[in-house]
């Protein structure tokens, strides 16, 4: 996701920089001991960035008539949870601002924010409470995707709401909301197959290596 | 039904649902969400200027040189891991 250049108010700018920036250090931290204490979880750590990277690279076409990008974080969420996940879509964003012009250096706090921490934040508790619930490991990875990329774009709508509030917050939140919500819920079913179809495979060839990373984060 | 078929019906399930705009909705132009938003921003503030422009913006062919080589990144690092999963089980096998 990305909000471009320029477009978010100074302050706004530094207070999404400012709730980023501890995710961000403890998610560092947290790579680093995944690559410290458990080197066999690296490929799949790397797998999870590369569906972030290759996701949000798309952008696909959605039944609204305007296209968007998913966000490929689901994957990263479930697995090593939304603070290893927002290192991760940190990498893509920084990427896209200073390569692509598309997003940038002052709404960086903002987009990873909203992409590497709300909605990974989201699939990873909604992955937990479906599992708590006994639902399937395939049905729970793709509601845990999907949402996590439609609750990227219902923040970055309150992103921009709060920075633009006009006479009324709510009617700015359903402006913004208008623009991304519906637009986006072909695009986070298309990217929940993908997870899913990943996911089952992912099940059969590491079983133990799944058990492991699901059960870490469940105690 | 063997997984192969199940993953090929559900990328043919992926396709379908992004060919479905172009049929529902032919006369669109599908610009990007993101660049609808900040004409958003114009209708909610119209007096808002941004007050800092990239310092550098691709040249389109470049850009989509760019998009292209991310997507080939992430895309190497899968196929190679399902290439490696694949492997193991077969030497398992033997």
């Amino acid at each position: 996701m990305h909000i471009m250049e320029g477009f978010l108010p100074a302050f706004w700018c530094a207070v999404w920089y400012a709730l980023s920036l501890p995710f961000l250090i403890y998610g560092a931290w947290q790579i680093k001991k995944v690559f410290r204490e458990h080197p066999e979880q690296k490929l799949v750590l790397a797998v999870s960035g590369a569906f972030i990277f290759v996701l949000s690279s798309l952008k696909l076409p959605s039944v609204t008539g305007s296209s968007s990008h998913p966000t490929g974080t689901g994957l990263s969420a479930i697995l090593f949870g939304f603070t290893i996940t927002s290192v991760l879509a940190a990498i893509v964003l920084v990427f896209q601002a200073l390569l692509l012009a598309h997003g940038g250096i002052t709404t960086l706090g903002a987009d990873i924010f909203s992409m590497g921490i709300a909605g990974p934040f989201v699939g990873y508790y909604v992955f937990k409470f479906m599992r708590k619930l006994k639902v399937g490991l395939g049905p729970t990875a793709f509601t845990a995707a999907v949402l996590a990329d439609w609750a990227t774009y219902l923040v970055t709508s309150l992103q921009l709401a709060l920075a633009y509030p006009g006479d009324s917050l709510l009617n700015a939140y359903m402006v913004f909301a208008g623009v991304f919500a519906l637009t986006q819920i072909p695009i986070a079913i298309g990217e929940g197959i993908l997870i899913w179809i990943f996911f089952d495979f992912l099940s059969k060839s590491r079983p133990k290596l799944l058990k492991q990373l699901l059960g870490e984060k469940s105690e | 039904m063997q997984d192969i078929h199940k993953y090929l019906l559900a990328l043919l399930v992926v396709v379908l649902l992004f060919a479905l705009p172009f049929v529902v909705n032919p006369t669109a132009e599908f610009g990007g969400a993101d660049g609808a938003g900040s004409e958003a921003i114009q209708k909610q503030q119209p007096d808002y200027e941004p007050w800092y422009t990239p310092f550098w913006q691709p040249p389109p062919e470049t850009e989509s040189m760019l998009f292209a080589l991310q997507a080939a990144i992430g895309g190497l690092i899968i196929g190679y891991f399902i290439g490696h999963e694949m492997a193991c089980q077969e030497h398992k096998g033997k």
